[in-house]
Parts: structure tokens; sequence; C-alpha cells
């Protein structure tokens, strides 16, 4: 691989490669790697917005135990996790199947369904709190069909259940363009097969199409718990800044924005809460990828 | 690390496959159903009234007037008589244009910025030989599992050390050259058959001669993909900017909303005008350039 000529130009130039190399390596140092090795010093400090702070050892950890935001800002995003990702990993799949066969029209609807990934969240956000709105259209459908109005942004369950329906109508499309690509790869005669032997649709789903794009819904799990885990704008724009009712519907990303930011920030706090959202993640990451190794067994 | 390995599959965009054919048949040969035909349709327009439906319903709010009862049960979709006196409202209760050229802004910078850093640290993470090549690598991907939520305070802080937070340049940096953006630069210079940059070196072209006329015209596709997924990134942004902007003459247009909608929450009319104003740039863009979206996913699923 390491060609002669290469080498020479390293002589001519002997800085150039570096000089390629350097913008990008001084963003991701400064701004990604420094601030995380700052985050991992900051969450043993006291450290505040105007105020640089000393050592203090595992205390941010210690009243963390003892601080009831952060167990709900924890219980809000694990039930985040458990509850988005499933729909997520198997609704998209389900989409997949519908837009895959190539009949009229069938690019326009791929292309519409993917709409609601490329708008910001922010205007989905704003869209579905418009919709669930007590007097919204969903409740205007709701009170004409005779069920009645609901409050989806005024209890503390509906309105994490609302956020987490919001979240999977944005990532449809996303990962229905992952699995239509993984669905691409299954092979044709699987199927032939399968349906020789005369098995309906249901079955040949269940035996055909889940084990060939299970590596898929695994990545899909993988990257939609990450995801979810780390939630913030769906739950800020629907239960406001302060996180519903009594802040019962904070998340953990939520959590860190309200302690960490403004003049009066606790920095070293949010840290340590930060740490905490870092070291799920991976785990969350692990956790999905070691079930997936011991499914192949 | 295997979550990239798995993405890597995923290269071809679901390509629409053109079925000139009149009877319509599936992927082997057989016919479809006229009744399956008609389910699958109707499933069809089912999810696209779930997908599209409240884009429309926005859009349709925004232009009623100020007499129209939006409220009204059962509902009613169409405005009776449509109007833009909302979108003029908007623009008089907060900058909303400004803000939009605050987005543009970082935006378009976004763009030049990933495109740039990328192209060049991809090409030296690829093509050129130096000592710690592995070590440079191993940042860019350890940066890529680093998660921003994790460490948006610490980026906070040094925004204020640096004295840019409260500015569009600090909304704009800590994105500017994204390293999973750079690793797909990378490996996109990595599928390009080496041979012809050798053979440009012995006609004697230089380093930068063989990147500018040789390996970056190859790689247009993967620059656009860069291209427009930093343009989205920047434009749908909301944590960061919210973190590090506070003055509201400083806004970008995501943060600008969530001010309307926090200051004026009862207007619904104002707030659908500001969302639709910020959402038909993106739907436009991704009307004209669908494939490229498409590939991204594909190539940078592992940004998730």
């Amino acid at each position: 691989m390491a060609s002669p000529a290469v080498s020479r130009v390293r002589r001519q130039l002997p800085s150039s490669p570096w000089l390629f190399a350097a913008p990008g390596l001084i963003v991701i140092g400064a701004f990604v790697l420094y601030p995380f090795v700052s985050t991992l010093v900051n969450a043993f400090t006291d450290r505040r917005t105007l105020v640089p702070g000393e050592f203090v050892g595992l205390a941010n950890f210690r009243e963390l135990l003892h601080d009831d935001m952060f167990w709900i800002g924890l219980r809000n995003s694990t039930l985040y996790v458990l509850g988005v990702v499933p729909a997520l990993v198997i609704l998209p799949l389900l989409l997949a199947l519908l837009v895959q066969k190539s009949i009229p029209g069938i690019t326009f609807f791929r292309s519409a369904f993917y709409t609601p990934v490329v708008a910001s969240i922010v205007v989905v956000g704003l869209i579905w709190v418009w919709l669930l709105d007590e007097r919204g259209l969903v409740n205007a459908l709701l009170e004409t069909v005779g069920v009645g109005r609901i409050g989806f942004l005024s209890d503390q369950w509906l309105l994490l259940l609302s956020a987490m329906a919001v979240t999977v109508w944005k990532g449809l499309g996303y990962y229905m363009i992952i699995y239509l690509a993984a669905l691409g790869n299954v092979p044709r005669e699987l199927h032939e097969a399968a349906a020789v032997d005369g098995a309906g649709a249901v079955r040949r789903f269940l035996t055909v199409t889940v084990p060939a794009v299970r590596s898929t819904m695994v990545l899909v799990a993988a990257l939609s718990s990450v995801a979810a885990f780390k939630v913030f704008s769906e739950v800020y724009l629907m239960a406001g800044p302060a996180g519903g009712p009594a802040g019962e519907d904070t998340t953990l990303v939520m959590l860190v924005q309200r302690t960490g930011t403004g003049l009066t920030g606790r920095v070293g706090y949010a840290s340590a809460i930060s740490v905490v959202v870092f070291v799920v993640t991976v785990v969350l990451m692990l956790l999905v990828l070691r079930a997936d190794r011991r499914e192949e067994r | 690390m295997s979550v990239i390995e798995k993405v890597r599959p995923v290269e071809s965009p679901p390509a629409p496959k053109r079925a000139p054919r009149r009877r319509l048949t599936d992927e082997n040969g057989r016919r479809i159903p006229g009744w399956e035909l008609a389910l699958r349709y109707l499933l069809l327009l089912a999810v696209l009234a779930l997908t599209v439906g409240p884009f429309l319903w926005q859009l349709s709010t925004s232009l009623k007037g100020p007499t129209e009862d939006i409220f009204s049960s059962p509902p009613k979709f169409l405005p009776s008589d449509p109007t833009l006196h909302n979108y003029e409202r908007v623009a008089e209760t907060i900058p909303v244009w400004d803000y939009a050229l605050n987005s543009l802004k970082v935006a378009v910078a976004n763009v030049v910025t990933n495109c740039v850093g990328a192209a060049l640290a991809g090409y030296a993470l690829a093509r050129l030989r130096y000592r710690g090549r592995r070590a440079a690598t191993l940042a860019f991907v350890l940066a890529m599992l680093v998660p921003v939520e994790s460490i948006i305070i610490a980026q906070f802080t040094f925004m204020r050390d640096l004295g840019l937070n409260n500015t569009l340049v600090g909304v704009l940096l800590p994105g500017s050259i994204a390293s999973l953006n750079v690793l797909l630069m990378r490996n996109a210079f990595l599928n390009l058959p080496y041979e012809i940059e050798e053979a440009a070196f012995v006609d004697g072209a230089n380093v930068w001669q063989r990147f500018l006329r040789i390996a970056l015209p190859s790689v247009k596709g993967t620059i656009a993909v860069v291209a427009i997924f930093a343009f989205m990134g920047a434009w749908d942004d909301f944590l960061w900017p919210l973190i590090v902007l506070s003055d509201p003459s400083k806004f970008t247009l995501t943060i600008g909303l969530n001010y309307l909608h926090g200051t004026f929450a009862n207007d619904e009319r104002l707030v659908a005008a500001g969302t639709i104003i910020a959402v038909a740039p993106l739907i436009v863009l991704f009307a004209c350039l669908q494939r490229y979206f498409f590939r991204g996913v594909g190539e940078g699923a592992v940004k998730g």
C-alpha cells in the first residue's frame, strides 16, 4: 500500500499532510474532545458559569442520588427508550415493506413519508402542539366521533406519550429508508421457496424477512435507543421549558440544559449529569450489540 | 464499531425501479392481484394522511383569516378565505426575516466549512502517508462517538471563555467540521482507484493538484451528501443555538419560533405562519435533491 511515490511527496512538502488535516483536527479537538475531557473534569468540581470552582470529589454524584429531579429525568429518559425503540424498530420495517414494491406513484409516497425527517424538530414539535391542543384538530376529530376531548398536553403521562409519538412520527421515514436498502438484499429465492411451501404473508414475514434484516433491526435499535435516551427538543417544546406539570416530564438532557446554562449555571453539577448521560448511552449501545451477538449463537 | 461496519452495505439508494410494464407484477414476476393493489394504495394513502397531513393542516391554519374560527368542530380543513395576512403579522411580532437570514448565514457557512474541512481532512486520512495518521483517524472516530448532548455545557463554557457566546460564529463553530463528514470523505477517497493519482504524480502533479484536479472531482456525490446534511443540520438545529444565543436580535429561526411560541402562544395562526416559513425552504430543497437525502441516510446512519 505504501507507495514510493507518496513518500517522495512527503519529502517535497513535509508539512502538507498536517496542513490538510489541521482544520478538522483543530475543530474536533477544540469543540468535541476538549469539551469532553473538560466535562469529565468539571463533574468533580463545583464550578459555576461565572465562578471557576474547586475540586469537590464525588460530591456532585452524591448529590445526584438525593436529587428528585435527577431521578425524574432518569425515569423519563428511560421510559422514552422503552416506549420509542420498539415502535421505531417495527413500524418503519412494515412501512418499508409497504413501499418496497414498485407500483405506480411509489416514489412519490416514499418521498412524502420522508418529509417529517427533513423538517426541524422545532417545526414538528410546534405542529403537534397545535394538533394536540385542547381545541386542536385531533380533539376536534375526537369530539366529532363522540369520544370527547382529551388533555394530551396537560396530563404528565399523556404528555410524555404524546412526545414519544411525535419522536416516532418524525423518525419513521428515516428508518424506513434504512430498511428499504436492507430489504433489497433479501434473496428473492427465499420468498419464492416459502411461498411454494404454502407459507402465508405473515409467516413469510416472520420466517424470511425478519431473519434477513435482523442485523439492520439491531442497528436501528442501537441508533434509536441512544437518540431516545438523549431526547430533549420534543419534550421541551411540548411540555415547556419547565418540563410539564411540576417538572414531572423533565428528561435528563433537559435537566442538563436547565442546570448548566445561563449566568447562574451550575456547570459542575450539570457536568455530573452529562457524565451519566454519556455512560448510559454507551451502556445502551453495548447492550443492544451484545443482545445481537447472543441471538446469533 | 460494528455499527459503522454494518452501515456500509447500505450503499445504493433505494433506486426507484422503473417498471414500464403494463401489467403490474411483483418482484417475482407474479401478477399482483387487484384486491392487494387496492389494499396497498389504501394503506399508502392512510400513511400519507398521517405524515403529510399535519403539515397541510399547519399550512391551512396559517392561511385562515382573523375572523375565521380555527377551533371549529368538526374541523374545517380548507380556509374559507385564504389570506397571507398572518405572514405579515408574524413579521411584525418577531423579526422573522432577520432570523431566517441568521439561519441562512449559519447554514451556508456550515456547508462551506464542512465541505472544505472534511474533504481536506478526509484526503489526508485516506491518501497521504505520514506519522500519526492512525492517531488522527482515531481522534475523528472518537469524536464521532461522543454524544453532543453530553458535552454541551462544556462547549458553552468554552464559548464563553472565547467570548463567542451569543454570536452566530459561536453557533457555527462546534459543528463546523463534523467528524462523521470527515470519515465519510475518507471512505469516499479510499474507494477511488489509486492508479490514476499515481499516474498524475508521475506526470509531475503535486499533492494539491492531485487533490483538486483528480480526487475531488471523483467524490462529488459524497460532497453533495455532506453539503445537504450540513445545511439541514444547521438549519434545523435547536439545542445548541438555544444554549449559546441569549440575545433575541441574534436568534436563528428555530430559536425565534420557540420564542414566538412561548410568548404569543395563544395565536396559533402566527405560530403556524412561522413554522411554514421555517420548513418551506427545506421541503423545496428535499424535493429537488431527493436522491442525495436518501443516500445520506445510508452513509450517515451512524449519526443517529
